[in-house]
């Protein structure tokens, strides 16, 4: 008799539990223990990895396509020196400071530099080593302040954008992290839903980078000079990367590689094609021309969307998802910030901050079972939708209030801003000393 | 001896210089420039940010002719150039006070 017979006949004649013992048999009947999982093992080491593929080359190529040529080679580096930082800071206490008991609001500091971790250890009641577990965290812990990175371009000092991320990872990422998705967490026991860090990630991220751009100021020339983005085929060829690592970002969320997975899966790729096609329709209507730009900000703007929503609504419930925050994102980035003048030079508000938003508060929606979702326990709409639009507010005041503070304090030691002269000059030369296109 | 300058559409730089070739002008000189006539620019759109874009790529053919030639070369540029549409370029000519092949150090009308 095969194993699939055995199973199936087993199913038909005495449910699971009966599997459950003659597979397992006598070991496993008093150990309760975890056990690790191969499987989910191997796919939890390809997601962290896809996640660092979303930092680098991704986001530091969307990004750099989007600036001038004389500012490209600043954008790599601030992409590739921030998230390298952050990767350090993680493991001397971040992790700690994130994901282990304290309060509500922030960790303890049990395990700075990795204390009491081993390779045999595993992460909270799941099935893989606490070290996969670590470093699949450090790849978001990682990408969030990257992405702040695109409201500062072309004008803020180096030095500057070091300083800030460390402070803002401690300050204000960790202790949101710790209370979005610690077991003691103040927003994980409210019941707020945030499957692979709509709020965490994004809304945080875009927060960050509006504070920024409004306390480092505008660009020299904003709206008088020709500032169009220098390479549209990086910022492509970043776009599309974005969207192959954010499989590691949604499904890799799961931590398993089961149903919950596979679910993000789908969700990752039709949520992200609605908004591509939403962004393409309405610019169409509204400025005459479909462009490639507009449809590749549509797919990250689905992305980000579908992030918090990503094991948690069926398909249908995506794809709405997805062409809603891209359409609403449309809105921001082309109308609003035009109007308030602002200048969040890549967009991270208005596409990160505002998709994530619509997303946060659309899990809550779409999350029913009636609309398609996996449906939580003692679902009800309003009061879940309640509980997102919490869990929203709490992000954008702490990060707010807490990016503000930051920005000032960073300012007063070694001041946000290049002078005019380096600004003019580009930062590849004036910051880096070197030159992207030599020709 | 006069200098021919002429600001064509890029794509017509081929049949400029076929043209050319055909009536026995065998050396020139072209730069890629921008800038704008009667045709204005254009306006790119980048995620709702407008920009007025008023200098246009065209090229710029330089060829020095004796000023017998003059007229000749002009009209063959001209009718090679044209398409009709705004935009097909304009075409000056500038005194040459002298010349010098510096190879052979042949000088003037024996440089060209």
């Amino acid at each position: 008799m095969t194993l699939k017979t055995l199973l199936r006949s087993a199913k038909g004649g005495f449910g699971g539990l009966a599997v459950t013992a003659l597979l397992a048999g006598p070991a496993f009947a008093q150990a309760p223990a975890p056990a690790l999982s191969e499987g989910n093992t191997a796919w939890m080491i390809m997601s962290t990895v896809l996640v660092l593929l979303m930092i680098v080359p991704g986001l530091a190529l969307f990004y750099g396509g989007l600036v001038r040529s004389k500012n490209m080679l600043s954008v790599l580096t601030q992409v590739l020196a921030v998230a390298s930082l952050t990767m350090i800071v993680w493991i001397v206490y971040g992790y700690s400071l994130a994901f282990t008991a304290g309060n509500a609001f922030i960790g303890g500091f049990s395990k700075m530099f990795l204390a009491g971790v081993t390779h045999e250890t595993v992460n909270d009641g799941g099935s893989i080593p606490e070290y996969v577990f670590l470093a699949f965290q450090m790849t978001f812990a990682a990408i969030t302040p990257a992405l702040i990175i695109g409201g500062l371009v072309e004008r803020t000092k180096f030095s500057a954008i070091l300083l800030f991320m460390l402070l803002w990872v401690t300050f204000v990422y960790y202790p949101l992290a710790h209370m979005v998705w610690h077991a003691d967490g103040y927003l994980m026991k409210l019941g707020a839903l945030d499957f692979a860090g709509g709020t965490v990630v994004h809304i945080n991220a875009g927060i960050a980078a509006l504070v920024g751009a409004i306390m480092v100021g505008k660009r020299i020339g904003y709206g008088k000079d020709l500032m169009s983005p220098h390479s549209m085929t990086l910022t492509f060829v970043g776009g599309a990367l974005l969207w192959i690592g954010w499989f590691g970002f949604n499904a890799g969320s799961a931590l398993t590689a089961g149903p919950v997975a596979a679910l993000a899966l789908v969700n990752t790729l039709v949520a992200t094609a609605a908004a591509a096609l939403g962004w393409l329709a309405v610019e169409w209507a509204a400025k005459g021309k479909p462009s490639m730009l507009g449809t590749v900000s549509g797919v990250i703007a689905g992305l980000v969307a579908i992030t918090p929503a990503a094991g948690l609504v069926g398909p249908i419930g995506a794809i709405l998802l997805g062409a809603i925050g891209s359409v609403v994102a449309y809105f921001f980035c082309t109308t609003v910030k035009n109007a308030l003048g602002y200048d969040d030079s890549l967009d991270v508000f208005g596409i990160h901050g505002v998709a994530g938003i619509v997303g946060s508060i659309g899990t809550g929606i779409f999350v029913a079972p009636a609309l398609g979702g996996v449906g939580v326990e003692d679902y009800g709409m309003l009061a879940q939708v309640w509980k997102q639009l919490v869990a929203v507010v709490v992000a954008i005041l702490w990060c707010g209030i807490g990016s503000a503070i930051l920005f000032k304090i960073v300012d007063l030691i070694v001041g946000l801003r290049v002078t005019a002269e380096r600004e003019r000059e580009g930062l590849d030369l004036s910051e880096h000393g070197e030159r992207a296109y030599n020709m | 001896m006069k200098i021919v300058m002429a600001i064509i559409k890029p794509f017509k730089l081929d049949d400029v210089r076929d043209a050319l070739t055909g009536v026995g002008v065998h050396g020139m000189t072209v730069t890629e420039v921008k800038g704008y006539g009667r045709q204005k620019g254009h306006t790119e759109i980048y995620r709702g940010a407008e920009y007025a874009v008023s200098f246009l790529p065209k090229i710029k053919i330089e060829v020095a002719v004796a000023s017998s030639q003059v007229d000749m070369i002009v009209e063959t540029i001209a009718a090679a150039a044209k398409t009709g549409q705004i935009g097909d370029g304009k075409i000056f000519v500038l005194g040459l006070d002298n010349a010098l092949r510096i190879r052979t150090g042949e000088t003037d009308a024996a440089a060209l």
